[in-house]
């Protein structure tokens, strides 16, 4: 670990009477890969919604990069450099593949209104610029071929990549993924578990993963956290979290006396 | 695409100039349909920058059309004969007052975008819908406006030039948003908020741009109607007229620029022509009542059509609830 990348610090939610996040402290290191478990309703999504600014904390800290999160937009958190994909797939869904990464690109732009509307030299300079990078992305991720197509008409899995790569055209430095392998049969994970491997080399990022899969998870990630009622209750590389008693009672059910 | 618009809102503007020349000899009341299809077009590809591509539901667009009429016929009244130097000022004040109406609208958009954006769907057409009501109640009751009685005195302006010139800019300006990466982040909003957000995409402005900037067509296309009618009338800006234009934006397509143009050509030019048909010797007497009741006609066009086609004549984007 050369430096730490996201920190947080006892961090509470609170949804009324519901505490869904207790005391949760947790870092990722830059260009680290590092899962986010835990059972249905544990409170994994919640920490994502927390990290991009969807929720503010009820208590704690969340810092990015050395500087608080806390109280910025989600667009803010995104421009400092954290891209996510979403546990149902969030892709606009009147616009194409090309247009959908578009979008990412927006945040980037050097020029604003005037010069989409006066439409100089530069502009269309510009417009070639954003094009060409996209096109690199989507050849990369395999979806060249589909950029004009509807996001629609893609297959699930398809969607899912595509995600990614919207995503990874923000140009962050840590990706979130919410349950990426979600709906996928298994010979897909084992190209997505690649695939992302691959992204993070490739883009030099560091990966925060949700997964429900476990052999996702212990297939690539460096460490792990689980998570279990809102509560940490393990932490470690994927042979400690295999071996740890907390997790399978959490995953498996305890054995009672009877 | 991206090279040429700027282009063909030069042919357009040009072939407006030439067309002018064409039109001087025709009958007023045909003169009427053209100058009102113009401010048609002007008023529904506005709105669809806010209701089709941003996807914010706003029917107070007869409000701002109401400020942009009043403020640039107030400024012609006023300062008009300042500039009374033979036609080329008395055309520059025309302009100048069209643009400072556009402006004012625009402002008020401002005004009323910030607080309302944050709500969405129906509250939002609620809120706007109550804008556009007190917008007419403040003009009903200010005396310098002519309050009940309306507005007149105006010199006759605006012509087939200016109106299609007005209408040439709105669609250049529209469609060249919608087409850059800039404009990306409207179709974003539209689509997902949430995701969008997650882009990097300040969703608050984009709402807020797309509010001014219909806002100000919207008053220019006021500023135009104003100096063609000489008179204007609060209730020629209530929530009747706020939905005229809301209809043309969802018959056409929301989102669709060429499907909201064609719609405002569309519904302008359907009621007169029924009333023509009602009216034509030839007609069977037995549909003559038929087509006398030439509303319930147009009525019932409407509801046909969006049965038929929901998405709009154009339109791809469905008016389905979205996700949230």
């Amino acid at each position: 670990m050369t430096g730490t990348l996201l920190q947080l610090e006892t961090v509470t939610m609170q949804f009324g009477g519901l505490r869904c996040l207790t005391d949760f402290s947790f870092s990722v290191g830059e260009s680290e890969l590092v899962g986010l478990i835990g059972p249905n309703g544990a409170g994994k999504t919640t920490v994502f919604n927390l990290i991009t600014g969807v929720y503010q904390p009820t208590a704690g800290q969340i810092a990015f990069a050395g500087k608080s999160v806390i109280g910025q937009r989600p667009y803010r958190i995104t421009a400092r450099g954290i891209a996510r994909t979403f546990q149902n797939v969030r892709l606009f869904s009147s616009l194409s593949v090309f247009d959908n990464v578009r979008t990412a690109c927006n945040m980037h732009l050097r020029h604003g209104i005037s010069h989409a509307l006066v439409r100089a030299d530069g502009f269309a300079r510009e417009e070639k610029e954003i094009e060409s990078s996209i096109t690199e992305l989507l050849e990369i991720f395999g979806l060249a071929a589909e950029r004009e197509h509807s996001c629609r008409s893609l297959p699930y899995g398809d969607q899912r990549r595509l995600e990614i790569v919207r995503a990874l055209a923000t140009r962050p430095k840590l990706l979130l993924l919410d349950e990426p392998a979600a709906g996928m049969n298994p010979t897909e994970k084992i190209e997505l578990m690649k695939l992302i491997r691959f992204t993070k080399e490739k883009f030099g990022l560091a990966v925060l993963l949700v997964e429900h899969d476990m052999r996702v998870v212990m297939g690539i990630c460096e460490r792990i956290a689980v998570l279990d009622y809102g509560k940490k209750i393990a932490e470690g590389t994927p042979d400690e979290i295999r071996r740890d008693a907390k997790v399978i009672a959490a995953y498996l059910g305890k054995e009672t006396d009877a | 695409m991206i090279e040429r618009t700027k282009s063909i809102l030069l042919l357009a503007l040009v072939l407006c100039g030439v067309l002018s020349l064409f039109v001087t000899n025709i009958s007023p009341y045909y003169y009427d349909i053209i100058i009102g299809v113009g401010i048609n077009i002007i008023l529904a590809a506005s709105l669809n920058l806010v209701n089709g591509y941003t996807g914010q539901f706003s029917l107070g667009h007869a409000g701002f059309m109401a400020v942009g009429a009043y403020f640039s016929s107030w400024l012609t009244l006023s300062f008009g004969y300042l500039l009374g130097l033979g036609a080329l000022g008395t055309t520059t004040a025309y302009v100048v007052a069209l643009i400072a109406g556009g402006l004012l609208a625009a402002l008020t958009g401002l005004a009323v975008g910030i607080p309302s954006l944050r709500l969405r769907g129906d509250y939002l057409a609620i809120v706007t819908l109550g804008f556009n009501e007190i917008i007419k109640g403040v003009i009903q009751n200010a005396e310098p406006l002519g309050a009940q009685r309306g507005l007149g005195g105006m010199a006759q302006h605006t012509n087939f030039f200016w109106t299609y010139a007005f209408a040439a800019v709105t669609v250049y300006v529209v469609l060249s948003l919608v087409h850059s990466t800039y404009g990306s982040g409207f179709l974003a909003v539209r689509d997902d908020e949430i995701a969008a957000e997650a882009m990097g995409i300040n969703t608050t402005k984009y709402k807020v741009l797309a509010f001014v900037i219909g806002a100000f067509f919207a008053g220019v296309a006021g500023g135009l109607y104003a100096h063609f009618k000489q008179f204007v009338h609060p209730e020629g800006f209530n929530f009747l007229r706020s939905f005229d234009i809301v209809v043309m934006v969802i018959l056409g397509g929301m989102g669709s620029t060429a499907g909201v143009c064609f719609a405002a050509v569309l519904l302008t030019i359907l009621p007169e022509w029924l009333r023509a048909v009602a009216g034509s010797p030839w007609l069977p007497e037995w549909l003559r009542p038929i087509a006398e009741n030439r509303m319930i006609l147009y009525s019932l066009l409407l509801i046909i059509l969006m049965l038929t086609r929901p998405q709009g004549l154009f339109g791809e984007v469905n008016l389905k609830r979205k996700k949230t």
